[in-house]
């Protein structure tokens, strides 16, 4: 696989000093650790901190989520990989406000632990305190009963902006984790792998796919989906993503959502709206209002190929969130 | 009895070549069963605590502090899952031989004890779940045996490496049940999990050095 990079090992290092040096209106990499990112502005007095993180190639995932609106601070793992606690503390440390820092992550083992560690640390160390909301929106990773052990996926995205919004209008900690909590319990995704990734280090496929083959149920970091299939057409597609998803969260007729049609890193933007335009028809169909549409790239596994589609079920709080403004790097609404 | 900070240091530099000659090999499992990073990952992790080997720890002879250093290091370099992991393993186990720059049989029988135990705490994973528990616990299982019945910590570790790799090769007919591989559910099959590789590279990694050296 053919990479623009220079040395394979230093990707993530040389990625964050081109990032910080490209958007120091809105970025600063702390002095204290170098994988700890956090906004430029000065944030208020009282506000709840958002923190973001995960590992590096899920790109604009973490990092490009960082401004108003969004989250005030992110710590950088390596390739696919959970950050240590070192930048997550360090991070903590900058941009709490004496309201406490809540953290978004998605539920992966290394996150879980690492993200773990460091909010005792805070804690214990720096006495500031930590909520800590957990995504779990991929439908394909467990079944129904067992969603504490589903994975954050593209949806996370959406956990985020509520959270980042809350925090924005001057929510407490408890209410911050309030929203950001039934954010994700209103968020489903479902994703579709075409094309493997490969990480820098090794060149190799992360998985193999025959030319008229589908992964269904992507894992974001190349792994293996939970099924393979023929590869169909962008509307049979969609209907098995929405399909899934719907028999996991129903909506009925009047509901309304905000729908996240995600590219995973080589799919283009004709493919992704050819995807929307039959997700929209589905909707339609039953009912169901599309309040507001995001399509494009979101959360990316590299250059992996497919898309996923992710519904969030609006009542008038998350409403309001979810249109509120943001201004990050890689994401601005307006 | 010669197991001294030096020998403890021998121990990490070859974790530090075991892991680096076996990168591509613990990435190929990993790819089966996971995103094909595992000897990746090791390798960043490694070679940090070979630089602190060279810098900061080159003329340490506080044994807990090395190991200390080390799972600190690794931890920080990696993140991961495999970073808390071995990392809680190595603070466990440095916590017992603190201040010591000498370690009795009986000294190192608590370090891997403390070690596994702190791993087996932090993951949370059984034996059967296709982890590296399933090469760590019935090492574990057989130290304890064989040390308690001959007081001989060289002969009863090299039988509990014997275990390990019992235990990592059983691991090819489980299916997984934690991490990203769970949900691959009979897919999963055939395949030796990389992490119960890693642990028991680990493992054979100190009976090399332990049979080089004198001990009682």
């Amino acid at each position: 696989m053919k990479k623009l990079i220079n040395n394979p090992n230093h990707v993530v290092e040389e990625m964050i000093d081109g990032y910080a040096k490209a958007h120091p209106q809105h970025v600063r990499v702390l002095s204290e650790n170098s994988r700890s990112i956090v906004t430029a502005r000065e944030t208020a007095d009282g506000k709840v901190g958002v923190l973001i993180g995960g590992g590096s190639g899920h790109e604009p995932a973490f990092m490009g989520y960082v401004g108003p609106g969004m989250a005030d601070g992110v710590a950088v793992g390596n390739i696919f990989a959970s950050p240590p606690p070192d930048p997550i503390l360090e991070a903590t440390k900058a941009i709490d406000k004496g309201a406490g820092v809540i953290y978004v992550y998605g539920n992966y083992a290394g996150d879980l632990m690492n993200f773990g560690m460091a909010a005792e640390l805070a804690e214990l160390e720096a006495d500031i305190q930590v909520g800590k909301v957990i995504v779990t929106d991929d439908v394909a990773s467990a079944p129904k009963e067992e969603k504490e052990k589903r994975r954050g996926i593209a949806g996370e995205f959406f956990v985020t902006k509520v959270a980042g919004a809350a925090s924005e209008k001057g929510y407490s900690l408890e209410d911050v984790v309030r929203v950001a909590n039934k954010a994700n319990d209103q968020t489903r995704t479902m994703g579709v792998g075409l094309s493997p990734c490969s990480l820098p280090q090794t060149g190799k496929p992360s998985f193999e796919l025959e030319e008229n083959e589908m992964e269904i149920g992507l894992g974001h970091h190349g792994e293996p989906g939970i099924e393979k299939g023929d590869l169909q057409p962008a509307d049979q597609v969609a209907d098995r993503l929405v399909h899934d998803i719907l028999a996991d969260m129903p909506l009925g007729e009047g509901e309304k959502v905000a729908v996240l049609v995600n590219g995973l890193g080589s799919t283009t933007k004709m493919e992704l709206y050819i995807v929307f335009r039959r997700v929209e028809q589905i909707l339609n169909e039953k009912g169901i209002q599309i309040h507001r549409s995001f399509v494009g790239d979101y959360s990316t596994s590299l250059e992996m190929g497919g898309c996923s589609v992710t519904l969030i079920k609006l009542d008038d709080e998350l409403t309001e969130f979810v249109d509120a403004p943001a201004d990050c790097p890689m994401y601005v609404q307006r | 009895m010669s197991f001294t900070a030096k020998e403890l240091k021998a121990f990490l530099q070859s974790v530090v070549d075991t892991v680096e000659e076996n990168k591509d090999y613990l990435s190929e499992l990993d790819r089966k069963l996971g995103d094909g990073d595992h000897g990746v990952t090791m390798s960043i992790g490694w070679q940090a605590v070979q630089e602190k080997l060279q810098g900061e720890l080159h003329d340490e002879e506080n044994c807990g502090k090395i190991s200390i250093t080390a799972g600190r290091t690794f931890l920080s370099a990696v993140g991961s899952t495999v970073g808390p992991l071995y990392a809680t393993g190595f603070l466990r186990g440095g916590k017992e031989v603190q201040g010591k720059t000498e370690l009795s049989g009986e000294d190192l029988y608590n370090f891997w004890n403390a070690f596994i135990e702190g791993i087996k705490e932090r993951g949370q994973a059984e034996v059967g779940d296709k982890t590296m528990v399933d090469t760590l616990q019935p090492a574990l299982g057989t130290l304890k045996l064989e040390y308690e019945k001959s007081g001989d910590f060289t002969g009863a570790f090299t039988k509990a490496v014997a275990s390990a790799k019992e235990g990592m090769e059983s691991t090819k007919d489980l299916l997984s049940k934690k991490g990203r591989s769970s949900r691959l559910g009979e897919r999963s099959l055939g395949n030796q999990d990389p992490g119960a590789t890693s642990s028991y590279l680990i493992l054979s990694a100190f009976e090399s050095v332990i049979t080089s050296v004198q001990t009682v």
